[in-house]
């Protein structure tokens, strides 16, 4: 991103890929971001710290992301009463980011909204867990929730509340419909609900254990989030991995892919009314993990990409059943696909269901997989490819419709790519060490982790603190952009579509609620 | 519909015999048996995710695939807490999850059982007790069984749910140390 006409120049940071960092002011700040809009940029993470333990009151860090790269734009606020400008009538993304902010360190955006967002009505609003003097240990009592959700009113309109505990096996979360007969005018949600203080915890771990919680944020994407995490690590501390390291996380990464997407694709069937979808998606998914418990030690790769490498190898028996598993489910897919789209119940739940056009997806800033069912053509794997990316020539999937279908088609063809990916990567693998120790972090650095995920692009930002511990570390999932999405690809749908459109999302509440 | 037809009968039937209660292996069909026995061919359980980092929830789901079949012992997972025998709770409990943890619980008939899935829900697990977290289920509403594991596997997870319905007495495990679960009485350590 070009930002030379501001009069900043850029520091380097840290990262596997290419990133810059300029300190701004509230200006400036305003000034990039609209650069950044201009040239086709996005917003990809926003949160606050607090650094005034040394003299330099709160800090706001916002993220953005072009062709060129990432940028990292720092805005001291000296003081907590001073607010920083409101970024949200350029990325409406970022409304949600600055309330949490707020909620988390106390450093307010010049917006309209000051609605509380992670924080619910029992918590005390003058205290701000991520400010240095608070302790984690702070308790309060629960109190009523009392939450001012817009209303519409009209002849015959009504509100239909569901949550935070569903009817199926979900994440909790509270949706508002506002709805005439079937139809939905409107929907709001309502999340924060399993907030668990993940950033706070986080704070004063040695930078080597931090691994392991960053893998638990969202824990459908443990595979991501480590390597996310240990890419900002490794950067942080100048460690090389060793080139075999990489390549097994890469496998990693895919095979996480591919039992996701293998499960959403049954799920989306059995929402749709088509039971044996789910019931031969699971199957399929259930030999996923069961290979990668005798591969690998554990069915959802949770602790398998550690700071300074991976902690497991693969032999040549298991690399032989890994191919022919992909071989197989290779064709088991196909299989499965010529079912879905010959179905015509099937099809007409999922055609012109939730469309999301890519203009919308662009302005919402949307991001990852389901961005890429509309039209929009990212993915890190592609865009900035990091070892072992470099050398897999990942093929870009998009489908224009935006619909539920094309959600559906691109994790057909993402799960197709993924096992390309997993039978190549098993033969082009180097021979070598799988890991090596972290090095010592210098304190007060910051870094940068960025991997593409099976949901989206997921961002960790770590800061080191003296003593090779964590000063402050930000996870951020793609969650965040896609969620305020739904809220637009439901309007005008009927109310039994809701659960479905949803699902063809399948976000994260836990990497979003931190 | 052919094709339906044609992949159903290539796949063939893929259920396990489940899990015995107290090892770890696949030996036989007795959890069935007992379920059978205790409940007659209906155990009804209600999820509440009190804060999960949403991998529990991936494994209780992968018990309705066809390898573990949990419908087919006659265990069904409910939509309303007022069907429900058995409440599953995941997570290290929330401070935004207790009340709506608290009214489910309360909303069950009794006779009712609680179990406790995954390490976050028997101890808080790594997020622990903080200002965003009251940790361990058991600090909410009582529990009768805590199954280990980070996530528990469908088989640990089976083998959980057969401990919290068959009588207390049947239940030590045969001499290994290697069970995935434990048993809490209510009357100790009920925090209410
Ligand atoms: S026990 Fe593990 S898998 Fe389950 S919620 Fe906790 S961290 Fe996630």
């Amino acid at each position: 991103m070009n930002l030379s006409a501001l009069g900043i120049s850029p520091a380097t940071v840290p990262a596997a890929m290419q990133a810059r960092r300029y300190a701004v002011d509230p200006m400036q700040l305003l000034a990039a971001c609209r650069v950044a809009w201009e040239q086709g940029g996005q917003l990809v993470a926003l949160w606050a710290s607090d650094d005034s333990d040394r003299g330099r009151g709160l800090t706001l860090h916002v993220v953005l992301r072009d062709a060129d790269g990432l940028t990292l734009l720092e805005h001291p606020c000296p003081d907590a009463h001073t607010q920083y400008p409101d970024l949200a009538a350029i990325f409406p993304a970022a409304a949600r980011m600055q309330r949490a902010a707020y909620d988390l360190a106390g450093l307010q955006a010049a917006a309209e909204d000051h609605r509380p967002w992670i924080r619910h009505a029992s918590s005390p609003d003058d205290r701000f867990p991520l400010r240095r003097d608070f302790a984690t240990s702070t308790q309060w009592p629960s109190g009523p929730e009392d939450y001012r959700f817009v209303k519409v009113e009209g002849d015959g309109v009504h509100e239909i509340a569901v949550g935070p505990v569903h009817a199926g096996i979900i994440e909790p979360g509270h949706f508002r419909l506002q709805v005439v007969g079937e139809k939905v005018l409107r929907l709001e949600e309502r999340l924060g609900y399993t907030h668990k203080g993940i950033e706070k915890r986080f704070e004063n771990m040695p930078i080597a254990e931090g691994c392991a919680l960053a893998g638990r944020v969202s824990g459908d994407s443990t595979v991501t989030y480590a390597w996310a995490y240990a890419q900002a690590a490794e950067a942080l501390t100048t460690t090389d991995v060793p080139p075999r390291a990489t390549w097994l996380r890469a496998l990693l990464l895919e095979r996480e892919r591919i039992a996701s997407h293998l499960g959403d694709l049954g799920a989306l069937g059995n929402d749709g009314g088509f039971a044996f979808g789910l019931a031969q998606f699971s199957r399929l998914r259930e030999e996923v993990l069961r290979r990668n418990a005798g591969a690998f030690g554990h069915r959802l790769l949770m602790d398998r990409v550690v700071p300074g490498g991976v902690s497991c190898d693969v032999g040549d028996d298991d690399a032989m059943a890994m191919r022919a598993q992909c071989a197989y489910l290779t064709r088991e897919i196909g299989v499965l696909r010529d079912i879905y789209d010959e179905h015509a119940g099937l099809q007409d739940r999922f055609r012109l269901c939730g469309i999301v056009t890519p203009a919308l997806a662009r302005t919402l800033g949307m991001t990852g997989m389901a961005a890429r069912a509309s039209g929009v053509a990212q993915d890190l794997r592609c865009d900035y490819p990091v070892a072992p990316y470099d050398k897999l020539a990942v093929r870009l999937i998009t489908h224009n419709e935006g619909d539920v279908a094309a959600r559906v088609a691109v994790r057909f063809d993402e799960v197709l790519e993924s096992l390309r990916l997993v039978a190549v990567i098993l033969d082009a693998m180097p021979a070598g060490d799988i890991a090596v120790p972290l090095r010592d972090a210098q304190a007060y650095r910051v870094a940068i982790g960025y991997v593409e995920g099976w949901r989206g692009p997921v961002l960790v930002a770590l800061e080191s603190g003296p003593g090779n511990r964590i000063r402050r570390c930000h996870p951020h999932d793609p969650s965040w952009q896609n969620w305020p999405v739904i809220e637009h690809a439901v309007i005008g749908n009927i109310v039994p579509d809701f659960p479905l459109i949803n699902k063809s999302f399948n976000l994260s509440y836990s990497g979003h609620d931190l | 519909m052919w094709h339906i037809l044609k992949q159903i009968a290539r796949t063939g039937i893929k259920t396990e015999p489940a899990p015995s209660p107290a090892t770890e292996g696949v030996i036989g069909n007795r959890l069935q048996e007992r379920i059978l026995r205790t409940l007659g061919r209906a155990l009804a359980i209600r999820h509440v995710d009190a804060g999960s980092c949403n991998a529990c929830e991936l494994e209780i789901h992968a018990l309705a695939n066809p390898y573990y079949n949990i419908e087919g012992l006659g265990i069904r997972f409910v939509a309303s807490p007022r069907h429900a025998d058995m409440l599953l709770v995941t997570g290290p409990v929330s401070r935004h999850m207790i009340v709506a943890l608290q009214r489910t619980f309360a909303a069950m008939p009794d006779p009712k059982l609680v179990v406790a899935v995954g390490t976050c829900a028997c101890t808080g697990g790594m997020f622990g007790e903080s200002y965003a977290t009251i940790g361990a289920v058991s600090n909410v509403i009582p529990v009768d069984v805590q199954i280990e594991g980070c996530p528990p596997t469908p088989t640990q997870l089976l083998q959980g749910i057969l401990v919290a319905v068959s009588p207390p007495a049947a239940l030590r495990p045969r001499g290994d140390k290697a069970s995935a679960w434990t048993r809490h009485s209510r009357e100790s350590g009920d925090p209410f």
